[in-house]
């Protein structure tokens, strides 16, 4: 029977002929990610031994450099934790540190067919990268590092074919808006990405679309591999892999195009990304207080160089803060080498240092009482990213660099032509 | 991964009633990341319903609507529990909480049609196990889809932790949290 990508590696990973939905599967996971919130105070478990160190990436994201006490106790933990089991990937803060996500697409952690776990709901992101990667709980990873295993309960798959090429000044965030406005929740389904459209986006424009699958509250995302993709991971790790394509008998629940060519810039309102997107013509003239470009979804060198190409030679508008956070410490030398750095510090934005910052409401951006924020990272929830009473409204890194200089909701357009 | 027996789970209790897609930073919001798990109980819907955690008595039940506890991957279930709620039923779980459910030994069903089965403060008697689901206070009776095995074991082994611990493979919980 044929099975889709997710359905094909829940199988080899759990030495099955056939996984079909309805299943639950253990299965061996080859990468197993622990970031600081894992060692705060409240939530560390003091691990007594690890199944292979070899099989952990190590690093500190969520609040970096430590803003708090707890958050500096979280890492001096953590740092004891790779030390006593000889971890050699650890991202600690300096050269190499980053927001775990990234730090996948930075040094190849994902071959495709594997399965990779993090706490944290955006591991989808590395789904681009033709594996099975899902964010999980605190305790999972704390068995999984101990046992090498996890469970998997196997739902059915979605499958989009995109098709076509996005418009200028027209990006991944935006297909993404466009299939959560759309087709809303994907609770308990695999979404599964491919067809012709794919080859026409960067590695992290897919990524874009991976991470933001989390906000579907799908199981797994997953990218079909192609030469671009392969070429990508093997520059960075030297480790053999074999892409897994769908079958071509594979039962999908649903098949759906999306043409790339036909989509424009949408802005995802208030509280959440599921049926909630609007072309940014609607929310034009929306006043805003911050304008957030950054996170595991957004914080790559395509988006901090398609911000600065909106703002370049401008100024950001009077009374807005524009925080741009690169997601990684090798994107920061990526971006302030291109000179995309100077061009957005000269129109007035602040660059914080890789970090979750603002996305998690952890620091660097937390919004106050009835602030508004326009924001490029992953979610919108209502007091996600600061006080209760603030409001969320998410758009591309070029809507939400557009606005920044106008200070109002504005479509990117005028300023990409 | 357990073979142990227990009692089964039976509870019954007068329920809250909350809607579709009630997310994790509702029921553990970032300001209260720092403070000790029976703290952080408190702040349960603190943006959505202010003052409710305080009038949840011991054993209460919640039931939810469509992908309750969408969003991260934070120890919202263990808040819950903490709060004293007995147990959860909702039209569906979200997938990843539905992990932290079984992470932490709280007792979480999917029962479709359950949201229009009860109005707030009537009362309900589950068996969880079986996902037998009853409204006392009307008479009637609704079927939800019992727990796969293994992971019922896991809620029934009292979690992840409690295994771990029984098995030496992580240190004893320290007192100070
Ligand atoms: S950037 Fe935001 S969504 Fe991504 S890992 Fe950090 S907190 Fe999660």
């Amino acid at each position: 029977m044929g099975m889709t990508i997710a359905e094909k590696i829940l199988a080899a990973k759990s030495g099955s002929k056939v996984v079909v939905p309805g299943d639950v599967v253990t299965v061996d996971v080859d990468t197993v990610i622990l970031f600081d919130n894992n060692f705060m105070p409240n939530n560390w478990r003091d691990i007594l031994q690890v199944a292979d160190p070899s099989k952990i990436v190590v690093t500190f994201d969520h609040r970096v450099p430590a803003p708090t006490q707890q958050a500096a106790a979280a890492q001096v933990t953590g740092r004891a934790f790779v030390k006593k089991f000889g971890i050699k990937r650890f991202h600690d803060v300096g050269h190499n540190q980053g927001i775990s996500h990234q730090l996948v697409a930075d040094y190849g952690y994902a071959l495709p067919g594997s399965v990779l776990l993090c706490s944290d709901s955006h591991t989808c992101s590395a789904g681009v990268f033709n594996c099975l990667a899902r964010g999980v709980g605190g305790p999972d990873i704390i068995y999984a590092a101990i046992k090498g295993q996890t469970w998997f309960r196997c739902g059915e798959t979605v499958r989009y074919e995109l098709h076509g090429k996005l418009p200028e000044a027209v990006t991944a965030k935006d297909a993404f808006l466009q299939i959560a406005g759309v087709h809303g929740a994907h609770a308990t389904m695999n979404v599964e990405y491919g067809g012709p459209g794919v080859a026409g986006l960067s590695v992290n424009a897919r990524k874009t679309i991976a991470a933001m699958s989390a906000e579907l509250s799908a199981e797994f995302a997953t990218f079909e591999a192609d030469a671009a993709l392969t070429e990508w991971i093997s520059a960075r790790n030297p480790a053999p892999f074999v892409p897994v394509r769908p079958d071509a008998d594979a039962k999908y629940l649903a098949v759906r195009n999306i043409d790339l060519s036909a989509l424009e810039p949408l802005v995802a309102l208030p509280d959440s990304v599921v049926n909630n997107s609007q072309p940014v013509a609607k929310t034009a003239g929306t006043r805003i207080d911050q304008a957030y470009i950054g996170s595991c979804a957004n914080g790559t060198q395509d988006d901090i160089e398609l911000a600065a190409r909106v703002v370049r030679g401008r100024r950001i508008a009077p009374g807005v803060r524009f925080i741009v956070v690169p997601a990684s410490q090798t994107v920061y030398r990526d971006v302030v080498a291109s000179g995309a750095v100077q061009t957005l510090i000269e129109a007035g934005a602040m660059i914080a240092p890789p970090t979750c910052g603002a996305c998690g409401g952890g620091h660097m951006g937390v919004l106050g009482p009835n602030e508004v924020c326009l924001t490029s990272s992953t979610r919108n929830f209502k007091g996600r990213m600061g006080d209760p009473s603030s409001q969320v409204y998410m758009a591309s890194p070029a809507t939400v660099a557009a606005s920044a200089l106008t200070g109002v909701i504005t479509d990117p357009r005028e300023f990409l032509q | 991964m357990t073979d142990m027996k227990k009692a089964p789970m039976r509870f019954k209790a007068r329920v809250w009633i909350v809607g579709d897609n009630i997310n994790t930073d509702l029921i553990l919001p970032n300001k209260a990341f720092y403070l000790t798990h029976e703290e952080q109980a408190m702040y349960v819907f603190s943006a959505n319903r202010p003052g409710w955690a305080e009038q949840v008595k011991k054993g209460d039940i919640l039931i939810g609507g469509n992908n309750f506890g969408m969003g991260s991957s934070r120890a919202a279930a263990r808040s819950l529990k903490n709060l004293g709620l007995a147990c959860l039923i909702a039209e569906s779980l979200n997938g990843l909480f539905m992990r932290n459910c079984v992470n932490f030994a709280f007792p979480a069903l999917e029962c479709p049609g359950v949201h229009a089965a009860f109005s707030e403060s009537e009362e309900a008697d589950v068996e969880f196990e079986t996902a037998g689901v009853r409204n006392i206070t009307r008479g009637t009776a609704l079927q939800g889809k019992p727990l796969p095995a293994p992971l019922m074991a896991l809620v029934q082994a009292g979690g992840v932790y409690q295994l771990l611990e029984k098995e030496g493979l992580i240190a004893p919980k320290s007192a100070a949290v």
